[in-house]
């Protein structure tokens, strides 16, 4: 495949002025797709050129496929980076792209579609090998009971049909299963006309870790694991790699697992594999495989001191990956903090706005990806988030203590942001001792609630 | 006048712009701001100027621009209207390759003469004018991409 040229970025926010960053440093114009909001933003300054490709609403705009493409081929694009979020990970786009001769920037549309129907992805990972929570399909009250006692407990019963929290029934013992299952059964059938159910073990206590996959179809390699337990209703808050306080040999089982599985399914491009661990049992099971760069790769980047951008855009070309797994060193530790404009204090109620001052230090081991400078405009119409803060230090003392700093003296004022959270977060000692499971953040929210968080962006 | 205006100091103030030498006026009392513009400002005068009154929602300041940008808004400069396109595609000034161009400069127009075909993934769509008058410019060419929102044609409305 050519050289790639010119890119056209279907994304906003500051993945799109990331995504520019590397463009630039590679010599490949770009090109930004924009919607009215977004005209005067960060981003539309710092491309090549923008084009407005519809209103603020992102089904008027950042989501039609159709648009894209035709902003891509109008202005003469040899290829789209769809960031993350919108048509990322999009079957129609990356089948139209390749359609009209346009790379994409991202896997084909046949692995999008392999990992991103759960079910599909389920049947990888079991003809992978690669485990995941057990459980499986049941129609009898004595199935029920057989398959729960190897289980164990709690355990879920989940509507088929049901998703989303919905159809879920918590067993915690094996006495009454039965009618538990014929409850399920009929629920299942009066709420979604389907009475089909399968079984679950429920992990009450469990850490998210993922690890970041590159490949070019024939080299598969790792770059290290990343943990985002800390998490508000299954929204990453804080995210760090390595994942600290994780048995030596549970970290290389991941590690390997997630090979496994992007090397079953002949994956190409940049990708994360997610895991759920299970910390009062010691096990870890597969949750996805996500086709795209995420929000989260800054920690990545740091510790390993690549851009994973430019790799994606390399991949893409169709250039062969140069390095082997030990050419991938990792060092020191990294911690990114997700600043969203939100009311803390009003159960995280969005707080769009135009923001006033903004500063941040510049200071070693510090990174800050944003499109947000003093004045800016926060659209209602996209997500909160509006600055990463990524630290790195050579501990996780030093890269904790880098975050803390730099959190207390930036300056981000106008709007309301959750930066008052993260400082509690980043002093609280159960953090600070690492390994936090997926509760935390809802408990800790509890022992300090979120009113009496005051401070910068408070 | 109170913190808060009422219609009839809105009449009070175009008044004094009417009667003024000024083309603009910009006031803002608390979150509310007003801006008032003598329309063909800047242009000879045709016919009665009507000043023409935009009260933004207080509340929510990026909401504003939403309706308005595709909407058939004047063009100053010129005391022309401008006919922006309503998505992002390929502008086609003819039905096909050769034909003769649905509008050109001096043609008269209504709302809903065909001005041009807008391809987005070889799907047309036929552009209507949305105003009446006569074409004045051409502003975006035969076969090009278009922006959502960038002027198609300009317009001297009757």
């Amino acid at each position: 495949m050519p050289a790639i040229k010119r890119i056209l970025i279907a994304n906003r926010g500051e993945i799109a002025v990331r995504v520019i960053r590397t463009c630039r440093a590679l010599g490949i114009e770009t090109v930004l797709a924009v919607s009215e909001a977004d005209r005067d933003g960060l981003g539309a300054r710092l491309a090549t050129r923008s084009v407005c490709i519809g209103p603020s609403r992102s089904t008027d705009s950042y989501l039609k496929v159709g648009t894209i493409i035709e902003a891509a081929l109008g202005t003469q694009c040899d290829a789209i980076h769809p960031g993350y979020g919108f048509l990322s990970e999009n079957q129609a786009l990356a089948a139209a792209c390749d359609e009209n001769d346009i790379i994409f920037i991202g896997p084909d549309a046949v692995q999008i579609e392999a990992v991103g129907d759960k079910l599909t992805a389920r049947q990888h990972a079991i003809d992978a090998k690669v485990p995941l929570v057990p459980g499986g399909n049941v129609s009898t009250p004595q199935q029920a009971a057989a398959l729960a006692s190897e289980i164990g407990f709690p355990l879920l019963i989940k509507a088929v049909s049901g998703g989303g929290g919905r159809g879920m029934k918590r067993v915690d013992r094996v006495e009454g299963i039965e009618s538990m299952y014929d409850l399920a059964v009929s629920e299942a059938t009066a709420a979604f006309g389907d009475g089909r159910v399968y079984m679950e073990r429920l992990v009450t206590v469990g850490r998210h870790v993922e690890v970041q996959i590159l490949s070019d179809g024939k080299t598969i390699l790792h770059v290290g694991e990343r943990d985002c337990s800390v998490q508000r209703r299954y929204q990453k808050v804080v995210e760090e790699a390595p994942a600290p306080c994780l048995p030596t040999k549970m970290r290389d089982d991941i590690l390997e697992a997630a090979l496994r599985f992007s090397r079953h399914i002949g994956y190409r491009s940049l990708g994360t594999v997610e895991f759920l661990v299970d910390c009062e049992r010691d096990e870890f099971y597969f949750l996805e495989m996500n086709a795209r760069i995420q929000v989260e790769h800054p920690v990545t980047e740091a510790i390993s001191g690549m851009d994973l951008v430019a790799a994606q855009i390399a991949i893409a070309e169709g250039q062969p990956l140069t390095l082997t797994q030990s050419d991938i060193q990792l060092k020191g530790h990294s911690f990114e903090c997700r600043v969203n404009a939100e009311d803390i204090s009003a159960d995280f109620r969005p707080s769009p706005g135009q923001v006033g001052d903004v500063w941040f230090p510049s200071a070693t081991g510090l990174r800050v990806d944003t499109h947000i400078q003093s004045g800016a405009m926060i659209s209602p119409h996209y997500d909160s988030m509006i600055a990463k803060v990524i630290t790195w230090g050579e501990t996780r003392d030093i890269a904790l203590q880098r975050m803390r700093d730099i959190l207390s003296i930036c300056v981000l004022d106008g709007v309301k942001t959750n930066i008052p959270l993260h400082r509690v977060i980043l002093d609280d000692d159960d953090f600070i001792k690492g390994g936090v499971d997926t509760n935390y953040l809802g408990q800790l929210l509890e022992k300090v609630p979120a009113n009496t968080m005051t401070g910068i962006g408070g | 006048m109170s913190d808060k205006l009422t219609h009839s100091d809105i009449e009070d103030i175009m008044a004094l712009v009417e009667g003024s030498s000024f083309d603009q006026l910009s006031l803002e009392m608390g979150d509310l701001k007003l801006s008032l513009r003598r329309s063909g400002a800047g242009a000879p005068v045709q016919g009665s100027p009507r000043p023409t009154v935009a009260t933004p929602v207080p509340t929510a300041p990026m909401v504003t621009s939403e309706q308005s940008a595709t909407a058939p808004a004047a063009s100053p400069a010129q005391g022309l209207t401008d006919v922006p396109s309503q998505m992002l595609g390929t502008f086609y000034h003819a039905s096909k390759p050769g034909a003769d161009p649905f509008v050109s400069v001096g043609t008269v127009i209504s709302p809903d003469t065909v001005i041009g075909i807008i391809e987005v993934m070889k799907l047309m769509t036929s552009v209507e004018a949305g105003v009446s008058g006569i074409v004045a410019e051409i502003t975006a060419p035969d076969g090009e991409l278009v922006e959502h929102g960038q002027v198609l044609i300009r317009v001297r409305q009757d």
